[in-house]
C-alpha cells in the first residue's frame, strides 16, 4: 500500500511525535557513538542507526499499560517509555543514575514501572518471558498486550520457537516481531536460515504473520496497531517481520567489512528519517524549517543528558553486594 | 533406608507437597501451576491429581514440551504479579531450562530491580532405577548461580512448610523434592497453616561426637547410621540443611564447634558439589575447632547408572557413614 495512504489513518500529532522520537533516537545514539570513539563509554555500543522507525513505530502503537520486551536495537522504545537521554547516557557511562545503577551496561536496562523488560544478552530469552507476561494478562482477563522482539539471528534460538509455539497454543495476547536487518553480527541471512523470510518460521506455529517495511514509520505503526488490536481482541499472537538493514557494524567496534558497500548505499536511500520527512511533507504536516527545529530541540536534550550523565556519580564498589535477592515483590 | 510405618492421620512426603500446593492455591489466587501433564493426568507422580477439576485450566496449565519456554513464561508471569509454580517432570530436564533460570530469573532483580517470585519444583534423586536421565541431583549447577534460592526437604513436615515458604518468597526458588521419599516417608502434620522458613537448618538428631551435615534423602541414611553407631558409643549429630541457599552457616558452625568433627554427605556427585563448599567453609572458618579431617561422602563422578548393582554401588550407603564415623571417631 502507498505509504501516504496508510499514513492518513494516523493522527497528525501522533506522526509528528513519532518523528520527534526518530530524531531523538538518532541524535542520542550518534552522540553515544561519538563518546565511544573518544573512549568515554564503558563497554560496547549497539545502535539502531537506520532502523529507528521500528521501535518508534511499534512503541507508539502500544498503550501505556502494555509491556515491551525490546530487542537490543530498540532505543526508541526506551525513550517513548520515558527513559530520558540522561538516564540512558548514565547507563552507558556505568553511572549510579542509570536504570541499572551500574550493574549492567548499554541497552541492558529495563523498568517494570515503565513496562519495559530488561534486555537479556542471551538472544531470544525474553520471548518466553514475554509470553509469560501475556499469560498473566490472559489469566487475569486484562486487555493488556506484550510486544516482544528479536533479530534474524535470535530467531534461530530454541527459545524463540518455544515462545511462539506456547503463545500460539494458548492464544496469548503477544505480538512477536523480528528486526530482519540481514546480518547477525557477520552472519548473513543465507547462513542463518534456509527459508527466505523469517515470517515463514511463524507459519509452523499456526501464527499469522506479515512482512513490513521496517524503514517506513507509518507502515510499522499501522502493522503494529493491527497486530495489537488482534491480540487485545483475544485472537492470539501475530508475527511481524520488519525488513531493514543494519547501517553500522554489529557494535561500534565492528567496521562491518563483510557487508557489501553497494548494499549500504542502496539502504542509505531508504533511511527511515528521510522517508518520514518525505511523508510529513507530502501530508502537509511539516517542512524543512520544522524538521530543523526538531533537530535543534533533540540536540539540546541530548546535550543536557550528556551533562547529567557526566555529573552523575559512579556507584560505590560495595554496591556490588546489593540487590541479589528481593525483599518483596509487592511493587509489582 | 528406613521406612516409617504409617499411623492414622499420617501424610506422605508426596501428599505433603500436594497439600502445600493446594493450600497455597486456595489462599492466594495469584498462585498457579504450569508443567507437562500436570492437568488431567495429575503429573508424572500424581502430585497435582484433582487440581485441574478444582482450579480450572488457567490455574493448572498443561504446557507443550518446552522447559525453557515455560520457565521463561513463569518468569514473565511472576514479574506481572502472578505466583507461578512450575513442575519439572524430572529434575534432570531442568538442564533444558538452565539458561532461563540462571540468566533471566536469577539476574533480573540484581540487574534492574525486577523481582521474580516463582517456584520450580524439581523431583530429583536416585534409588528408583531411573538411570542417567531420571535420577540426577542437579542442585550443584544452581548452587553456583547467585540470585536463586535452593530448597531440599527431607520430611513431610519440612516438605510442606518449605514449599509454602518458597511460594511466598519474592525470589526464584528451586525446590528439589526427592522422588525416593515420595511414598516412603510419612508423618503427621499440624492442622494449622505453617511455614518452615528458608535458610534455617534443622538438627534432626542431637549428638556430641560427630556432625553429619546433609540434606534430602541422605538425612535418613545419616539417622540410620546414627542408630547403629549409638550402640558403639559414637554419638552422631545430624544437621539437615533443608535449604542450600540461603545456607545456614550458623547452625553448621555451632554444631561442628560442639562436636569438633564433621562428615559432609550428599547424593550429588562429589566434585564441585555442595559438600565441597561446606568443607571449604569449615576449613576456612572452623579450623580451630576441628579435631579431625573433614570427611566427604558422595557418589563418584559418574552419571547415575541404571542397573541395581551399579546404582547401589553409586549411591552412598549407611555402611559408608558408619565406616567413616568409626574412622573419624578414632582419630
Ligand atoms: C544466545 C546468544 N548467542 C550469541 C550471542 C552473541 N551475539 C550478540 S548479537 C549477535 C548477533 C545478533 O544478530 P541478530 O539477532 O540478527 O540481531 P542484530 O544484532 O543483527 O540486529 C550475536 C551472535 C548472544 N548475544 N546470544
Amino acid at each position: 500500500m502507498d505509504c501516504a495512504v496508510i499514513a492518513r489513518e494516523i493522527k497528525r500529532d501522533d506522526l509528528l511525535q513519532m518523528y520527534y522520537y526518530l530524531r531523538l533516537t538518532r541524535a542520542l545514539e550518534d552522540r553515544i557513538t561519538a563518546l565511544y570513539r573518544q573512549g568515554r563509554i564503558v563497554g560496547g555500543v549497539y545502535t539502531s542507526h537506520g532502523m529507528e522507525a521500528i521501535a518508534v513505530g511499534y512503541a507508539s502503537a502500544l498503550e501505556r499499560d502494555d509491556i515491551i520486551a525490546p530487542f537490543h536495537r530498540d532505543m526508541g522504545a526506551f525513550l517513548i517509555r520515558g527513559f530520558t537521554p540522561g538516564e540512558v547516557l548514565a547507563q552507558y557511562l556505568g553511572k549510579k543514575t542509570g536504570p541499572t545503577k551500574g550493574k549492567d551496561g548499554n541497552v541492558h536496562m529495563g523498568d517494570l514501572k515503565r513496562g519495559v523488560f530488561g534486555f537479556v544478552s542471551h538472544l531470544a530469552d525474553n520471548l518466553p518471558v514475554a509470553a509469560g507476561a501475556a499469560l498473566a494478562f490472559k489469566i487475569r482477563g486484562e486487555s493488556r498486550v506484550v510486544f516482544a522482539g528479536t533479530g534474524d539471528g535470535g530467531s534461530s534460538r530454541g527459545d524463540f520457537h518455544e515462545a511462539m509455539n506456547f503463545a500460539a497454543v494458548r492464544k496469548l495476547p503477544v505480538v512477536f516481531f523480528c528486526n530482519n536487518n540481514q546480518y547477525a553480527y557477520s552472519t548473513p541471512l543465507r547462513l542463518q536460515m534456509a527459508v527466505a523470510n523469517v515470517v515463514d518460521r511463524a507459519q509452523a506455529y499456526g501464527m499469522p504473520g506479515e512482512i513490513v517495511d521496517g524503514n517506513d514509520l507509518a507502515a510499522v505503526y499501522v502493522a503494529a496497531k493491527q497486530a495489537i488490536a488482534r491480540a487485545r481482541a483475544g485472537e492470539g499472537p501475530t508475527f511481524l517481520e520488519f525488513k531493514t538493514m543494519r547501517m553500522h557494524g554489529h557494535s561500534e567496534h565492528d567496521p562491518a567489512k563483510y557487508v557489501p558497500r553497494e548494499l549500504l548505499e542502496e539502504w542509505k536511500m531508504k533511511d527511515p528519517i528521510l522517508k518520514a520527512e518525505k511523508l510529513l511533507q507530502s501530508l502537509g504536516y511539516g517542512g524543512e524549517r520544522y524538521f530543523q527545529e526538531v533537530v535543534d530541540r533533540v540536540k539540546r536534550e541530548v546535550e543536557a543528558g550528556v551533562e547529567f550523565a557526566q555529573q552523575s556519580p559512579l556507584p560505590e564498589g560495595p554496591d556490588v553486594l546489593l540487590g541479589v535477592f528481593a525483599d518483596s515483590a509487592d511493587s509489582h | 533406608m528406613t521406612t516409617t510405618t504409617q499411623a492414622a492421620g499420617e501424610v506422605s512426603y508426596l501428599e505433603a507437597i500436594s497439600q502445600a500446593l493446594d493450600e497455597e492455591m486456595a489462599r492466594d489466587e495469584r498462585v498457579f501451576l504450569m508443567g507437562e501433564d500436570i492437568g488431567a493426568y495429575g503429573g508424572a507422580f500424581k502430585i497435582t491429581e484433582g487440581f485441574l477439576e478444582k482450579y480450572g485450566e488457567w490455574r493448572v496449565l498443561d504446557t507443550p514440551l518446552c522447559e525453557s519456554g515455560f520457565v521463561g513464561a513463569a518468569i514473565g508471569a511472576a514479574m506481572m504479579g502472578l505466583r507461578p509454580v512450575v513442575e519439572m517432570q524430572f529434575a534432570d530436564f531442568i538442564s533444558c531450562a538452565f539458561d532461563q533460570i540462571t540468566e533471566v530469573a536469577a539476574k533480573n532483580h540484581y540487574r534492574w530491580g525486577a523481582a521474580v517470585p516463582m517456584v520450580i519444583r524439581a523431583p530429583f534423586g536416585g534409588g528408583v532405577h531411573g538411570g542417567p536421565f531420571h535420577s540426577e541431583c542437579p542442585e550443584g549447577w544452581f548452587f553456583h548461580s547467585p540470585g536463586l534460592k535452593l530448597v531440599a526437604p527431607s520430611t513431610p513436615y519440612d516438605a510442606k512448610g518449605l514449599l509454602k515458604a518458597a511460594i511466598r518468597d519474592p525470589n526464584p526458588v528451586i525446590y528439589f523434592e526427592h522422588k525416593f521419599l515420595y511414598r516412603r516417608i510419612k508423618s503427621s502434620l499440624p492442622e494449622e497453616d505453617y511455614v518452615v522458613p528458608l535458610g534455617k537448618a534443622d538438627i534432626k538428631r542431637t549428638g556430641n561426637d560427630i556432625s553429619v551435615i546433609t540434606y534430602g534423602a541422605m538425612v535418613h541414611l545419616a539417622l540410620e547410621a546414627a542408630q547403629t553407631l549409638a550402640h558403639e558409643g559414637i554419638d552422631l549429630e545430624v544437621v539437615d540443611l533443608r535449604t542450600l541457599i540461603p545456607l545456614d552457616k550458623e547452625t553448621i558452625y555451632s554444631s561442628v564447634s560442639k562436636t569438633s568433627k564433621a562428615i559432609v554427605l550428599h547424593e550429588d556427585n562429589k566434585t564441585g558439589g555442595v559438600g565441597a563448599e561446606i568443607s571449604a567453609l569449615l576449613a576456612e572458618d572452623c579450623f580451630d575447632c576441628l579435631d579431625g579431617p573433614i570427611v566427604r561422602i558422595a557418589p563418584p563422578d559418574t552419571p547415575v547408572p541404571f542397573s541395581t548393582p551399579l546404582e547401589e554401588f553409586f549411591l552412598p550407603k549407611t555402611s559408608d557413614i558408619v565406616a567413616a564415623a568409626r574412622r573419624l571417631g578414632a582419630y
